[in-house]
């Protein structure tokens, strides 16, 4: 599987995922500044976690018009994969490649901590080393990560099979008060239309290493590395 | 030049110099200063940057050891861990601003320290902090916490470097003045490590980072007086961060760093450009030629006054090779940077400072260093307190004790904290907030670093000399408890005004604790910051001698945690309990009394108990390990179950004749709890070395606590009370 790791200004957990990906197809993503205009050919493109321009404006939203992005766009619309991670998936939804939007968490604050995460189907490339309700341990790290769409997009996503994760309790349970930032339905990643495009706010990429405690995110990355391979 | 013209007429504002100081710029330049010349001797020789009343008592403490690359002085410490690798690591205060402005004033904190770690070409690695903050009824203090927390995190989240660790306490002499120390760790190649020593006449001067503007002038000035009900006002000299800046501005001087292009660096912390120029040149015994009209600026209009006294923060001071221009301006473009000459280094050893083509400054920089006072300020020594005899103190009920302790301020679950603070960026977060030491891998390599700050004022104020050296054990044994062997401190000593004598008594009787301390446990001092002046209205602090820790683990695979770790493991306790409650947090929140002697240290008895202890984890034959500090034998042991969601079974036959309450919440130092399988092997080497170990309990299922086979308390009935009150406190329902 070869894979790119967009870098923006602001961007700081791109090498997170280089170990990940690393780890599990055992070859070194290329990173790609944010400036650059023509992307090397891959089969998954990753746009990490971070603070991408600061965070300034709204979150993602300058990155989202960054020159990298219109290739990204493209491909995305092509068929290659994408993974956004945290700040990743907000470069997504403000793209608009992803419907909805990140709002502040519902706490206003910053949270980071281990949260238990549902496997809502194993039917995509980037989920089917898991069993459709599978609960997983995988940390968060953000302070915009609530999840946020009207109630028909809302609809059309479960309807279609594009909720990818949801925020759960130690048994499973999708509760508002296990959810960590106030997101609508529990949402916490969601697919595009063609389930090549998946954004998430949870790091899976800092669960993929036994001495760090969960390994729950690695079958993520050895899903695409059988899908892509 | 203004000075000139103005002739000896005197100043109305010295600028804080007193009369005597003003004497010696007279005496150095032989003319009346210019408003610049008296702006630069302002900071320079403030408190904050010349040390003046502390640097006499500083050069008595150990720097020296074979690992240690440099020591204090620079911008940061450094000290060898093999394999080519060097860490880098230093703590600093920011308290007057984050006490005028909570949020800017910790998020810059964090800020500065950075720079000082990275300018010395480490990659940070970790953040740790250690916070004070008043009562919490007082009305000021949950605000100072919520923006101090916030600061931090804003800053600490967005640079991409983990907070890992740290400490918090509450208590009423922190009321007019909080303290915020922040301490950052990087990793470097041992072999390529940036000084700020200026060479080479006429290489250029580059300005590097973020614009210049005016905020945070005079901020060193202000940090080197007391608070009075006018503090407020301050809130102009307190900078503002951005760090999205200091992010680009660490990748790109990484990035330059890599190359051979850089003589010298050293960012713009403390007195801005003022500082970073004349202590660069200084330290290379030339002269350097600012013009002023090249420095990058995001206000019009500024005087030559206000731009070398901005603190402005993101910045770097450089001095280029000559022919690496094109190179160091390609990366910095990269990043949308200012990368400006701004000036050259001279053989005249001045300083000259131009602006619109005028001289606005022209003075030897030798002397600002070398003639800068420095004080052997009076002080008394602290009048000993007497012994508290257990038997004098009331017994309280083990259960409703534990109650009062496990949610009393000081020892609440922090969670509420660091939960806001992105622990686990970078991927090598081993060992989370909440253990004894945070334990961070080092990246490509089996070893890890255990990190640690702490310091116990209540037990600094009663005997400074004891509370020092024990601020030093208590980080040693934090470090040994998760299996790293401590290499050295950094130490950010916090203290009242020192023109009282009683106020510089504190600070001489804590630096001869940490000497002893240090010199004992081979565990030397790298870095350094000291604040003073942490006063409001004659109300001095409580002193708080802050040592930061670093340890180094060679497997990071054999480090342990608190966390029992099965059923019927037995519980060992190591070392002596004579069951001290003087000062102890029983004493204070049972009987409310903070009162007599602190518990002693015997530095001995730490080393020989530190090292089995270490020995042990090592050895694979302990699955868990905790020191024992604030609130004794049962505090610790709850601890120990919480963090493992299991219970224990504690029996008391092994306190011999100390009274129980004693036994249970005595403070004695130099102790550590491990459960193991099979309590003999740790027995057996402990009788060899001749430490104190003892079974005093075990492990058991489910969450009952029993004392002598008595139940005490569930460990989830605990756990609410310990989680609950910070929050509880913040969420104003308290």
């Amino acid at each position: 599987m070869k894979s790119a790791v967009i870098v923006f200004p602001g961007s700081n957990r791109e090498n997170d995922v280089v170990d990940a990906i690393e780890r599990s197809s055992g070859k070194k993503p290329i990173l790609v500044w944010h400036r650059d205009t023509d992307l090397p050919d891959v089969d998954l493109v990753v746009l990490p976690g971070g603070f991408s321009y600061g965070d300034y404006l709204r979150t993602g939203a300058i990155a989202a018009r960054s020159p990298v992005m219109r290739e990204v766009i493209r491909r995305a619309e092509k068929g290659t994969a994408v993974l956004g991670i945290c700040n990743g998936f907000q470069i997504l939804c403000e793209s608009g490649l992803l419907p909805g939007i990140l709002l502040r968490n519902a706490s206003l604050k910053f949270i980071c901590r281990n949260v238990g995460l549902k496997v809502e189907t194993s039917q995509s490339l980037f989920t089917q080393r898991y069993q459709t309700g599978d609960v997983l341990s995988v940390p968060v790290a953000h302070g915009d990560g609530n999840y946020f769409a009207d109630p028909a997009t809302l609809d059309r996503l479960e309807g279609e099979g594009r909720v990818a994760f949801r925020y759960c309790g130690t048994d499973g349970s999708v509760t508002p008060d296990v959810c960590p930032n106030g997101s609508a339905r529990n949402i916490a990643g969601i697919f595009n239309a063609t389930k090549n495009v998946l954004g998430l706010m949870p790091h899976p990429e800092n669960a993929t290493d036994p001495l760090l405690g969960s390994t729950s995110g690695r079958p993520l990355f050895d899903s695409l590395v059988d899908a892509l391979a | 030049m203004t000075g000139k013209t103005a002739a000896a007429e005197r100043p109305k504002d010295l600028m804080g110099l007193s009369e005597e100081e003003y004497g010696r710029v007279l005496a150095i330049l032989g003319r009346a200063p210019s408003l610049t010349e008296l702006g630069v001797f302002s900071v320079m020789w403030s408190e904050h940057c010349s040390y003046k009343s502390s640097k006499k008592w500083l050069k008595t403490l150990p720097t020296t050891g074979p690992r240690v690359i440099c020591g204090p002085g620079e911008n940061a410490g450094v000290v060898d861990i093999g394999d080519g690798q060097a860490v880098v690591f230093k703590i600093e205060s920011h308290n007057h601003p984050s006490f005028i402005e909570p949020y800017q004033g910790a998020a810059t904190g964090v800020g500065g320290i950075l720079r000082d770690v990275f300018t010395m070409g480490a990659r940070p690695i970790a953040n740790l902090n250690a916070l004070r903050f008043g009562e919490p009824g007082h009305p000021k203090t949950r605000h100072l916490v919520s923006g101090v927390v916030a600061g931090i995190g804003g800053y600490g989240n967005c640079v991409g470097v983990p907070t890992v660790g740290g400490e918090t306490n509450f208590h009423a002499s922190y009321n007019g003045n909080c303290l915020v120390n922040a301490m950052t760790v990087g990793l470097a190649p041992a072999d390529r490590i940036f000084y700020s020593k200026a060479a080479g006449p006429g290489n250029p001067v580059v300005y590097l980072g973020a614009k210049t503007g005016r905020d945070g002038i005079h901020g060193a000035t202000m940090a080197s007086a007391e608070f009075d009900d006018k503090s407020e006002e301050k809130r102009p000299t307190v900078q503002v961060g951005d760090p999205f800046t200091e992010k680009l501005l660490i990748e790109a001087c990484l990035e330059l760093m890599a190359t051979d292009a850089i003589v010298a660096i050293q960012d713009m912390g403390a007195a801005g450009l003022t500082s970073s120029s004349v202590e660069m040149a200084g330290k290379g015994g030339l002269g350097i030629e600012l013009d002023l009209d090249q420095v990058p600026m995001r206000e019009t209009g500024m005087s030559a006054y206000e731009i070398m006294l901005s603190e402005s923060q993101e910045r770097m001071l450089m001095i280029l090779k000559p022919d690496r221009e094109a190179l160091a301006r390609r990366i910095f473009d990269k990043y949308e940077l200012d990368c400006v000459i701004i000036g050259h280094l001279t053989t005249t050893g001045r300083l000259v400072v131009k602006r619109h083509g005028k001289v606005e400054a022209d003075m030897p920089i030798q002397p600002i260093s070398a003639q800068a006072p420095e004080y052997d300020r009076p002080w008394t020594a602290t009048p000993a307190k007497p012994k508290i005899e257990a038997a004098s103190v009331p017994a309280h009920d083990p259960a409703t004790a534990l109650k009062t302790l496990m949610a009393c301020p000081d020892l609440a679950s922090r969670r509420w904290i660091w939960e806001q603070y992105d622990h686990l960026v970078r991927g090598h977060t081993v060992q989370r907030p909440g253990g004894d030491a945070a334990v961070v891998r080092l990246p490509g390599s089996s070893k890890g670093l255990a990190l640690v700050v702490d310091c116990t004022p209540r037990y600094c104020a009663a005997d400074p000399e004891a509370g020092g050296a024990q601020s030093v054990a208590e980080t040693w044994r934090n470090l040994t408890a998760v299996g790293a062997k401590p290499l050295a401190i950094t130490d950010n000593m916090n203290f009242g005004n020192p023109e009282r004598p009683e106020i510089m008594g504190q600070f001489v009787g804590c630096i001869a604790g940490m000497r002893a301390a240090c010199t004992t446990l081979d565990y030397p001092v790298v870095s350094g910051n000291v604040s003073l002046y942490n006063e409001t209205q004659g109300q001095a602090i409580l002193p708080a001698p802050v040592v930061g820790g670093v340890g180094l683990i060679d497997d990071v695979g054999k480090s342990i945690d608190l966390a029992f770790k099965a059923a019927g493991e037995a519980i060992i306790l190591i070392g002596d309990t004579a069951g001290w409650l003087g000062q102890s947090l029983y004493l204070r929140e049972l009987c409310r009394r903070e009162d007599g002697a602190p518990p002693p240290v015997n530095l001995a008895a730490e080393k020989r108990n530190g090292g089995l202890v270490r020995a042990a984890i090592e050895g694979g034959i302990v699955s868990a390990c905790h020191d024992l500090s604030d609130g004794g034998l049962l505090v610790a042991l709850v601890e120990m179950a919480l963090a493992g969601r299991r219970g224990f079974a504690l029996e008391s036959k092994a306190k011999g004749d100390v009274p129980l309450h004693a036994w249970l919440f005595g403070e004695d130092q130099a102790r550590y709890l491990v459960t193991a399988a099979d309590p003999e092997p740790v027995l057996k080497s402990a009788r060899v070395v001749g430490v104190p170990a003892i079974v005093i309990g075990k492990t058991q299922a489910g969450t009952d606590l029993t004392l002598d086979g008595r139940n005490l308390i569930s460990v989830e009935d605990l756990r609410r009370l310990h989680e609950g009150w910070l929050p509880s406190y913040m969420a104003q329902e308290l």
